[in-house]
Parts: structure tokens; sequence; C-alpha cells
């Protein structure tokens, strides 16, 4: 038997679509308020460019890079599983699982790089800022990749093809949310 | 559904390859250090990058209508909120009450953060 969210429609979109739109809709609000309050909090106290300078430009355009790609990943395997081919989806969806883990990686050495010269979490406002905020980030990126996992098993065998796009739409919010935190973060300096 | 068809034969490398040049635009802009351009190739550019990624990659026109308006109703419910704290933020102080950040000193990156200013260290005690 079919799950529901496979079988039902009653608001005229698969039941699980609509939970996917649901969820982004609720994560609007976190990044949203996260990224609206550094705004603020950035535009009223010019010290936030001098500690903003420490930021690495360079590792926050190769990952803006690498989750771009991965994106591009995503919306191909999107692609595979509606024309049916589960294996290729599954492929496409191992190529962006393997874009998280080069942004966590490159993340990691970042913050490795940041945390040993003292910029830590607690070392001023705009620091804690920056960890939250890229921080949580990173766990939507971790927590993509597991189920992308998950989803990408089943489609290699053919099964539950729909989830596909399902955690594609998440996935692509995630690369939204950093098109905005890579230029608060690493440019506006 | 049909038109749904249509639109999933886009070609997607080429989108791609639009947001890379975007990206590099966003990157290059700043570079020049005039306020307005880096407004524009930064943020404004981030806001067209969303916009692809949205349509062309999440298919947002696909969905319902009613979909995009959950999205901005969110959107515009927690400026809503942030709008209402936007007052207490900006002011540096009030009744029996201030900002540590306001006391705060320019600390100076890290290729000088040895030379004894120690902003830093005075900020995070």
């Amino acid at each position: 038997m079919k799950p529901v969210a496979t079988t039902r429609s009653a608001a005229g979109i698969p039941t699980g679509l609509l939970a996917v739109w649901w969820i982004v809709a609720s994560e609007i609000v976190i990044f949203g308020g996260l990224l609206a309050a550094y705004l603020m909090y950035r535009l009223s106290h010019d010290a936030w460019a001098g500690h903003a300078a420490n930021t690495n430009t360079a590792i926050g355009t190769v990952n803006t890079f690498v989750l771009l790609t991965s994106s591009l990943f995503a919306v191909l395997a999107h692609q595979a599983a509606e024309k049916g081919d589960g294996k290729k989806a599954a492929r496409f969806l191992l190529f962006t699982i393997g874009g998280a883990l080069c942004f966590l990686m490159i993340k990691g050495y970042e913050w490795n790089y940041e945390i040993s010269h003292g910029m830590t979490i607690t070392t001023n406002t705009f620091w804690s800022f920056y960890y939250t905020a890229a921080g949580i980030h990173a766990s939507h990126v971790i927590a993509g990749a597991i189920i992308m996992a998950v989803v990408a098993k089943d489609a290699a065998k053919g099964l539950e093809l729909q989830r596909v796009e399902l955690i594609g739409i998440y996935w692509h919010f995630v690369d939204v949310v950093w098109i905005f935190l890579f230029p608060l973060l690493y440019i506006a300096k | 559904m049909s038109e749904e068809h249509e639109e999933h034969h886009t070609n997607y490398v080429k989108i791609w390859a639009i947001l890379v040049v975007l990206l590099a635009i966003s990157v290059a802009g700043p570079e020049l250090e005039i306020l307005w351009i880096t407004l524009i190739t930064a943020f404004g550019i981030a806001f067209v990058k969303a916009y692809i990624v949205v349509q062309k990659f999440m298919h947002l026109g696909d969905a319902p209508k009613f979909v995009t308006y959950v999205m901005v109703t969110c959107l515009v419910f927690m400026m809503l909120f942030i709008a209402g704290t936007a007052s207490d933020i900006y002011k540096s102080n009030g009744e029996n009450w201030y900002k540590i950040e306001s006391e705060w000193q320019y600390m100076p990156p890290v290729a000088q953060h040895d030379e004894g200013h120690g902003a830093a260290d005075e900020e995070s005690h």
C-alpha cells in the first residue's frame, strides 16, 4: 500500500509535495528572520565591517559554486526521475551528496582556521551571528545529504521516484539561503 | 501536465552556467569599492540568482498559486515581526539598559591581530 503522501492530493498537488512546500515556508521564517536581524545589526554597527573583513571571500565563493553545482545535479536527478530512470536519478543524487560533503569539508577547514585565530562564537555579536547562521545552514546541508542518501537508495531500485523532486525542492532552498548568506558574510566588508 | 513536461525539458546546464557567471560578477563588482556597484552586484544579483533557482530549479511556477501565496505570506509576516523589533535594535540605550556593542571598537583584520590593539580580547571579556 502506497503512503498517503504519494497517493493523496487533496490540495491539488501530492500531499508529500505540499509538505515540502510547508517546510520551505517555515524555513523562510527561520532563515529570513536570521538574515534580516543580521542586516539590521550590520547597518547599525560600523564595526561589523571590520569583523567581516576577516571572512575569506575566496572560500565563500568556492562554496557558493559547489552549492550551485550540487543544485544542478539535484534538478538533473529530478529530470531523470520524471523520465522513470531511477538509476540515473540515484547517480545524480549521489553527485549532489558529493557536493554537500565538499561544502562541509571546506566549511570545516574555514571554521578551523577562524577558531584557531581567535574568532569564535563568543568573540562578539558579529561572530555569534556568523557561526549561528552558517551553522544552522550547515545543519540543513547535513540533513539534506542524509535524506538524499535514503531517497537515492530507493530510486536506484526504481522505487518512490516522486521523492527525488521533493528532496530537490528542499535542496534548492538550502542553496537559496546560501545565495543570500554569501554576500552578507563574505562580500559586504 | 503538458506545460510541466515542457518546462522540465529546460537546459539546466545553461541555467547553471548563467548562475555561475552571476556569481563571478557578484564577487568582481565589489572589488571596485564603489558603494552602488557593490549593492547592485552583491545584493541585487543575489535576488536574481535566488529568483532563477526558485523558478527554474524549484519550479515554483508549476505549483498551484496558493503555494506562492503561502511563501509570500511567510516572508511578509517575518518582515513584520522584524520591523516590530527594529526600533529597539537601532537604539543603543534606554531606561536602565544600554548595549554593550555600542562600546565596541574596530577589530583589525587577522594579519594585524597581534600588533597590540587587543580589541578582540577586550570584547571577549
